[in-house]
């Protein structure tokens, strides 16, 4: 037993080096992908690049919408500019493809949060928060005196054919007892002209996607969404499941957004908050939060100020969505679900501590 | 053709034709009134949707979008030097063309037809600029652009012909070397500031990556056409093999296993952008196509034909240049181009695979909230578009298959 006390000692010795191999720049976060974008000098964001209020091409070439704004935030938070993304035009087939392969770094696509899709033996996707909860609804003309789904008993309702839509309907409709008639279409424009056309007397589709159909309506004013939502659908951002790092990047540059709305930081004020923190030194949850005081950057091996030049980029969470998607853009959405938890919503940040 | 089919007739018989065809009895009266009366309705229903109740605002607003895509607005000088360059091309090329000897019984149709073709041309600049509502400075561009065009085909049209066959027989090479220059134009390099890929888009994407294959494709189908002939086994079963993988998977799944594939199988950075991971896929898709209708003009040549050269004391490989291939891709021809045109509209599919081509940056456009709604005007101009490029070529394939036809006394020269 003479070799025992030798092992005994290089083990600790073993142990200090990968440590000292863990502890390296960046305040501990050993991140491959962070490191990757940080020599690239931009996030590669894939979006679906075709989609009303969350991503679209304007006339002069830029990207906008309300994923779009996520890819931006993420870009302040790293380089304080959000111009520096690349962005990645995706269909629903290929994006997990092009997650897992590396091509993009961040998928930013209306993707719902599922078990299959975050597990490890399925996708294996690391999701970010929600930033957008969705949900299947349905529309009636505001003179049929329509309130809910019981109304809809013994009518026709119009639906797109083979799609998850119709199936939901189907089942909460039984829920209820009601029976209706369905009218299916294979494409969503026969649906929404033979709605238009009185040959049923609603739609149903998700609440997003009906408030982007109702705004090309000759008079959208006379229609509107039921309260019911028949399905979730918590639209959320992801990055791949290997790269914790990278992952707690991304999430706490979202949370910041809603954590900015909650504080009443806007993309106005913001410089004037960062003012008053420096000036204060009593405000100590605003001064950890903007950055001024604390290291939570350097833990997440983002720069100490990200929250500041997220939110200067694109706003606070609400301005986000009230200019994508909100009563700032031709969607008018209700906030909803997407309100302050405060005000009954499900936007909450986890304390900035 | 009998000659009473023939579309050079003089004018009046063609109207008694149409007369006896049309109206030759009561029924065929009635039929012909009916389809008439259902056609003019449908013509004029889509002309006053096209000039009263469409909203064009669509297309004013996002035409840069539709021509070049993201294309950094600083370096979009490097797009108009090419099109200028082109049209320069362009122009000399139509005008040696005109100065040529003509095709016999044409001594009326073809200068009609070039009439006509630079009749349309300044039509065409003169209207779209003004309907798109261009400013001033890039109208002042196109109708420059188009008067470089029409002076060149002028001028070469008159002295052309006293310039020498030697220099004249160089043209054809100001194509393949334009399309290099508009390669480096377009993608930078040389001293310009690199654009990439990826921020390239609409009409511009769209002709680069079905340019890109089209010229690739036919050498590489004329080996595999070549190698299917061969009889060496391993050449032979290769092309065999190839054509038939190719030709039994949809184009869309190739296209699919490209974008995903490849970024599993390199490590990241060595594959190709995705761009061009597309354009290589339409390549090596269009090339199995290619190679068959190639075959079937190699095919149509009889054997004699190879025997004779070779009898004649040509090599093998001399007798396929020179005697089998000239009058193989004669008959190949239609076929071949019908297969390029193909290939010019298989390119929307890039848009289901997120590249912004002329199709992808349309529904890009159609999801902007600013536009919703707008889609009948939009695919309607898309369809103009991807009519005017399949027309070219065609016009095109047309003027060589005359070049290629024996009895063009040009062909001697």
């Amino acid at each position: 037993m003479v070799r025992f006390p030798r092992l005994a000692a290089v083990v600790p010795v073993l142990t200090a080096l990968v440590l000292v191999g863990c502890a390296s720049e960046d305040g501990g976060v050993q991140s491959q992908k962070l490191a990757t974008i940080k020599g690239r000098g931009t996030v590669v964001c894939g979006v679906d690049g075709k989609l009303t209020g969350f991503s679209f091409v304007a006339p002069d070439g830029s990207y906008s919408g309300l994923d779009v704004d996520v890819c931006k935030a993420v870009a302040a938070a790293l380089f304080g500019d959000p111009a520096k993304v690349d962005y990645r035009d995706l269909n629903s087939s290929e994006r997990f493809a092009a997650l897992a392969s590396g091509e993009v770094d961040l998928l930013s696509r209306n993707t719902t949060l599922t078990l299959s899709r975050d597990a490890s033996g399925g996708n294996g996707l690391s999701f970010a928060p929600t930033t957008f909860y969705d949900g299947q609804g349905v529309m009636v003309p505001a003179a049929s005196g329509i309130k809910g789904l019981k109304d809809l008993a013994g009518k026709p309702i119009c639906v797109e054919s083979g799609t998850t839509t119709e199936l939901n309907l189907a089942d909460r409709m039984r829920e209820i007892n009601a029976a209706y008639t369905p009218l299916k279409f294979q494409t969503a424009d026969q649906t929404y002209s033979a709605y238009l056309q009185g040959r049923c007397v609603a739609v149903t589709s998700d609440r997003s996607q009906l408030a982007a159909k109702r705004t090309g309506f000759p008079t959208p004013a006379a229609h509107t969404l039921l309260p019911e939502v028949l399905s979730k659908e918590p639209l959320t951002p992801a990055t791949v499941n290997a790269d914790p790092g990278w992952a707690d990047a991304v999430r706490w540059t979202i949370y910041a957004l809603m954590q900015a709305e909650e504080l009443g930081i806007t993309q106005a004020n913001v410089a004037a908050k960062v003012v008053e923190a420096k000036a204060n030194p009593n405000l100590a949850d605003l001064r950890r939060f903007l950055g001024v005081e604390g290291d939570f950057g350097n833990q997440l091996g983002l720069p100490p100020d990200f929250v500041v030049k997220a939110i200067t980029a694109v706003g606070n969470y609400g301005e986000v969505f009230e200019r994508n998607v909100g009563n700032g853009s031709k969607l008018k959405l209700e906030r909803g679900l997407n309100r302050q938890w405060k005000e009954g919503g499900l936007i909450y940040s986890p304390p900035f501590r | 053709m009998p000659a009473s089919l023939s579309p050079l007739g003089p004018a009046p018989s063609r109207w008694k034709r149409l007369r006896t065809e049309l109206f030759g009895s009561r029924v065929d009266g009635l039929i012909s009134i009916a389809l008439g009366a259902a056609l003019v309705a449908i013509a004029f229903g889509l002309l006053k949707w096209t000039l009263f109740q469409a909203q064009w605002a669509v297309i004013q607003a996002n035409s840069t979008l539709f021509a070049v895509g993201r294309y950094p607005i600083e370096q979009q000088w490097r797009l108009w030097l090419l099109t200028a360059l082109l049209a320069a091309a362009t122009g000399v090329s139509w005008g040696l063309l005109r100065a040529l000897p003509r095709d016999q019984p044409s001594g009326q149709r073809w200068p009609f037809n070039d009439r006509l073709a630079a009749g349309v041309l300044v039509a065409l600049a003169l209207a779209v600029p003004l309907w798109l509502q261009l400013s001033l400075a890039i109208q002042l561009r196109w109708w420059g652009i188009t008067a470089l065009v029409l002076v060149l085909r002028w001028a070469l049209a008159r002295w052309g012909s006293d310039v020498p066959w030697g220099i004249q027989r160089l043209v054809p090479l100001l194509w393949p070397g334009l399309y290099l220059v508009g390669m480096v134009l377009i993608s930078g390099g040389l001293g310009l500031i690199q654009v990439a890929p990826s921020q390239w888009g609409g009409l511009l994407l769209t002709l680069v990556a079905s340019s890109f294959a089209i010229l690739l494709c036919f050498p590489l189908g004329l080996v595999l056409a070549l190698g299917r002939r061969s009889e060496l086994p391993l050449l032979r079963w290769g092309s065999v093999v190839y054509i038939e993988f190719i030709r039994g998977a949809p184009l869309i799944t190739l296209l699919f296993l490209g974008q995903n594939i490849l970024g599993f199988l390199l490590p990241g950075g060595l594959a190709p952008d995705r761009v061009w991971r597309a354009a290589w896929v339409l390549t090596f898709f269009a090339a199995a196509y290619v190679a068959e209708a190639l075959r079937s003009g190699l095919a149509a040549v009889p054997r004699g034909q190879l025997e004779a050269a070779q009898s004649l004391g040509l090599s093998m490989p001399q007798g396929l240049v020179q005697v089998v291939l000239p009058q193989a891709l004669r008959v190949a021809l239609p076929a071949v181009v019908g297969q390029f045109i193909t290939l010019l509209q298989d390119t929307t599919l890039l848009s289901l695979i997120g590249l912004l081509d002329l199709l992808g940056t349309a529904r890009a456009v159609m999801a902007n909230p600013a536009f919703l709604g707008k889609s009948a005007e939009v695919y309607l101009v898309l369809a103009v578009l991807f009519w005017c490029c399949c027309a070219a070529l065609g016009l095109g394939s047309r003027a060589l298959e005359t070049r290629l036809n024996p009895s063009n006394p040009a062909r001697y020269q």
